[in-house]
């Protein structure tokens, strides 16, 4: 018992009091400072902005993958059922020169896009696609064990009831799945914002254009201002907890359904 | 006997399923999207590996920076899931069969690092042990090398693989509930062989399902360690760190060779976790992430 | 409206679950499907509702074809065993739900809605609980607003799967009266599924005993239960004691031992001997030759029970009769049976 909150309080505890502690070395000014330079924010403003927009990719997508898989039958469903957690078990850095490669303007999929116009490696919408791949198995993950739950009674009921096919998956089916459906996107988005490995390398690396958070932290320590990494650190993990608080409320919200009196 | 339907229609309005139209859209939806974002990337790390034939794959394994740095991922895996198998399965035997004050908390805290983004993990460890760190200066004076060693990627790997094992573990243990446990203590065992006995052989699946994730991620691990590590070439380079350098010298071959390494790694890891969910499915099945 | 079922075939693989059956439903009855699991009653009441499909055969309401529509189009109201309420949804838009998903043209106003969903509550006596959600309601509560929702839509059948399977023997009980009562009081055609016998008998007035796909009997409830018509409803319905005999012509033998009775005239072979249990007496000089030797004998309050041996050329049989209790058994006394009413059925080949 002792033992494991002693283990627990090293590995996990210290090391983030320690974050805010060197956080507080700063004054208040010099905090503000740092997070309202233009590189600051910008980069905050794309690891978020794209992260949400990818969260909300998988949200959909995920929906439909997770339909498909636990619904109908079609050849190969097993083996895309087993391939969805690719992007938990593959390594970042694999993952991300792979995407890289792949939609360079002379890769596979990059050069039928270039020719469309559209310049996926080294732009912002490089890192929106590797945060949607790193995203794909939250939605399916928690939807699925759900989905597979859920009383076919339910629908038939609402068949029986005189609702169209689209009522009653809108109406039934959608409202019992939502709090998976947020938990899935909290999980995806919290994951997105602070990827680093799948990103970097696609993503171009310019500053105020298609610079990630995390990473404006590396260049920072490697440039030995470590009170900027910290602050940017800081701002990270409030924001990415509050989105996490956020989604939670609204589940329970979704789950309980209870007016509140 | 052969019958002849006639009053039953042919087009059935099943009150569970969609128009063969919108199924056949989900469907192509489905596989259209996963091949583009998953079977595609994998299939380009092999043949970028072997874009110049076998030779050049295997000169590329055998380059003695890459034996350096297969060798240093190993001896971090090996230390991070070790320590995490112990203390990930203390911790999920003491939230599990005890009720204790905090206890919740000590559920978030063992999600923390999930949570966290890898690079932050590795920064709060340079905080710590770096030269400007809280316990810098002390570990200098007695001449410890932490940071950008291999102590400090062994630590920074352990504290993102943290949540693995406890996961894995934490629902099955708790469906288990104490009867078990406590027949064999009334019975006479001692609380060790009890351990190994009872509660050891009913959740050993759930445990090599922890350690299988563990393992994966901690040879995978990128973010975190590349902040700790100082990439010192031949010394502090794990996997990962090695293909960010060679893709980054342009040396694709080698860069992709290492890859495909990691990535079968993360193919049998899959693979294994799937049978593995299969034991488990008579069980509950751990959540993931 | 009255329902028409003709041969309906339904198999699941290689499992018949309905085997050509017929069923004539009249107008207003109230109807119990009866049997144990996997006789195929939940699967017909399904088919009738359009939530399966027959392989062959024909379902008719009113005389028009039913199987061409879909089940949201047959006007059927249907009552599930674990009852299905919209967990997310109050209990007034659970019964609301129906009269909202309507298309447009033929859609009320929210203010019809509103008067008619209070109506069904008042109905149900469940008004004070519309804004409550399913999971704070009690089993018995949530099965009174499933019957709501479904009476919603104005059915023109009403159709219950195992309305009570799921309740506490009391509820159970006070639910039975209420339906029964219900169904007075709204007059809609009724089918409900149950494996309980005394459910059935009980509630409906007609009672369709089902085995293994196959429709055993249809009757009212006295009638199933006096003149059973085939062995499976004489052993399903009551307690029986049966003994398997050996008819030839007529004549029927228990063993190698004549008995005094006749079954019916140039029926032959292997059959089985039917008898409610309070219809068997002991009796001085027996049967016939129907004699039994005493094994065991216990005694509870006013009844004397006791197991009886009886031998016959498939080996003992042992039989358990209620006997007074001035009637004094001794273990291992020899004693003749004399029932007071009796049936033969011809063991199925």
């Amino acid at each position: 018992m002792g033992l494991t909150l002693t283990w627990l309080a090293i590995i996990v505890l210290l090391p983030l009091a320690g974050l805010f502690l060197k956080s507080f070395e700063l004054s208040f000014a010099q905090f503000v400072d740092i997070v309202t330079s233009r590189r600051t924010l910008n980069a905050l403003k794309i690891s978020f902005g794209l992260a949400f927009l990818a969260a909300l990719v998988n949200l959909v997508m995920g929906g439909i993958i997770v339909w498909a898989l636990v619904r109908y039958r079609f050849p190969g469903r097993r083996i895309f059922d087993a391939i969805v957690d690719v992007p938990f078990a593959l390594p970042t850095a694999v993952a991300g020169i792979a995407l890289t490669t792949l939609f360079a303007q002379n890769g596979w999929l990059g050069a039928p896009l270039a020719e469309l116009g559209i310049k996926v490696s080294f732009t912002p919408l490089g890192i929106f696609v590797a945060m949607v791949f790193i995203g794909i198995p939250f939605v399916v993950r928690t939807v699925q064990p759900v989905l597979i739950d859920l009383d076919p009674e339910i629908e038939e009921a609402a068949a029986s009831l005189g609702a169209n096919r689209w009522q009653t998956v809108s109406r039934v089916i959608l409202p019992s799945l939502l709090p998976a459906l947020l938990t899935g996107f909290a999980l995806a988005f919290a994951r997105a914002v602070g990827e680093y490995g799948s990103v970097i390398f696609i993503a171009g690396n310019l500053p105020n254009v298609s610079e990630i958070a995390p990473l404006l932290i590396v260049i920072r320590l490697s440039e030995f201002r470590y009170a900027d990494a910290t602050a940017i650190a800081v701002v990270m993990l409030v924001v990415a907890f509050l989105v996490i608080f956020l989604v939670n409320r609204m589940q329970r919200w979704a789950q309980l359904r209870v007016p509140a009196h | 006997m052969p019958e002849t339907a006639i009053a039953v229609p042919l087009e059935r309005t099943d009150a569970r399923s969609e128009p063969r139209w919108v199924r056949g859209l989900l469907i192509g939806f489905t596989i259209l999207f996963l091949t583009v974002f998953i079977v595609l990337p994998l299939v380009i790390v092999f043949a970028e590996a072997f874009a110049r034939g076998a030779h050049a794959y295997l000169a590329a394994l055998a380059d003695p920076e890459a034996l350096s740095a297969i060798k240093l991922t190993l001896i971090v895996a090996v230390i991070s899931v070790g320590l995490n198998l112990v203390f990930g399965l203390v911790a999920a035997w003491a939230i599990a069969k005890f009720e204790f004050p905090g206890k919740t908390l000590l559920i978030s805290l063992v999600d923390l690092p999930f949570s966290v983004s890898p690079v932050i993990s590795g920064l709060v460890f340079v905080l710590l042990f770096g030269a400007q760190g809280f316990l810098g200066p002390w570990l200098q004076d007695h001449d410890i090398q932490l940071l950008f060693a291999l102590p400090g990627i062994a630590l920074a790997t352990t504290f993102v693989t943290f949540p693995f094992v406890s996961r894995a573990l934490i629902p099955l243990m708790q469906e288990q509930g104490t009867a078990e446990e406590e027949a064999a203590l009334s019975l006479g065992a001692s609380g060790l062989q009890t351990f190994f006995r009872v509660t050891l052989p009913n959740i050993k699946w759930g445990l090599l399902y922890g350690v299988l994730l563990c393992n994966a991620r901690a040879m995978g691990e990128f973010g975190a360690v590349s902040v700790v590590s100082g990439h010192i070439r031949g010394e502090t380079n794990t996997m990962p760190l090695l293909v960010e350098i060679l893709y980054n010298e342009y040396q694709f071959v080698s860069a992709f060779a290492i890859a495909s390494l990691l990535a079968l790694l993360a193919l049998v890891t899959l693979v294994a976790k799937t049978i593995l969910e299969r034991h488990l499915d008579e069980g509950q099945r751990p959540s993931e992430h | 409206m009255s329902i028409e079922v003709r041969n309906i075939v339904k198999k699941f693989g290689d499992f018949a679950a309905l085997d050509h059956v017929d069923l004539t439903v009249p107008h207003g009855e109230l109807m119990a499907l009866l049997g144990p699991s996997g006789s195929g009653k939940t699967t017909l009441l399904r088919i009738i509702a359009g939530l399966d499909w027959p392989d062959s055969g024909e379902v008719a309401f009113d005389g028009e074809n039913a199987l061409s529509r879909a089940p949201g189009e047959r006007s059927v109201g249907f009552v599930f065993q674990h009852y299905a309420l919209f967990r997310h949804m109050t209990v007034f838009e659970n019964v609301a739900f129906g009269l909202r998903v309507q298309p447009r043209s033929v859609r009320k106003d929210e203010a019809a809605i509103r008067a008619r969903v209070k109506e069904l509550l008042d109905l149900v006596q469940l008004d004070w609980l519309s804004s409550r959600y399913p999971s704070q309601l009690s089993g018995g509560q949530r099965q009174r607003i499933a019957l709501a929702r479904a009476l919603a839509i104005e059915p023109r059948v009403l159709l219950l799967d195992e309305p009570f399977g799921a309740l506490d023997a009391k509820v159970r009980k006070e639910l039975r009266t209420w339906l029964r009562s219900l169904h007075e009081e709204i007059n809609v055609t009724s089918i409900f599924v149950t494996h309980d016998q005394e459910e059935a008998l009980e509630v409906a007035n007609s009672v369709v005993v089902m085995d293994k796909g196959h429709i055993e009997q249809i009757g009212t409830p006295s009638d199933v239960y006096d003149n059973p018509q085939t062995a499976f409803v004489h052993g399903f319905i009551g307690e029986s004691i049966v003994l398997p005999v050996e008819v030839d012509d007529g004549r029927v033998r228990l063993g190698d031992t004549p008995l005094n009775i006749a079954a019916e005239r140039g029926s032959s072979g292997p059959s089985k001997l039917f008898v409610r249990r309070h219809d068997m007496q002991i009796s001085p000089c027996g049967w016939g030759g129907l004699e039994g030797t005493v094994r065991r004998v216990r005694t509870f309050g006013p009844i004397q029970r006791a197991d009886i041996v009886v031998s016959g050329n498939r080996g003992e049989t042992i039989i358990e009769i209620d006997v007074p209790r001035d009637r004094e058994l001794r273990d291992g006394e020899v004693v003749g049976l004399q029932p007071r009413r009796y049936r033969i059925f011809a063991d199925r080949i």
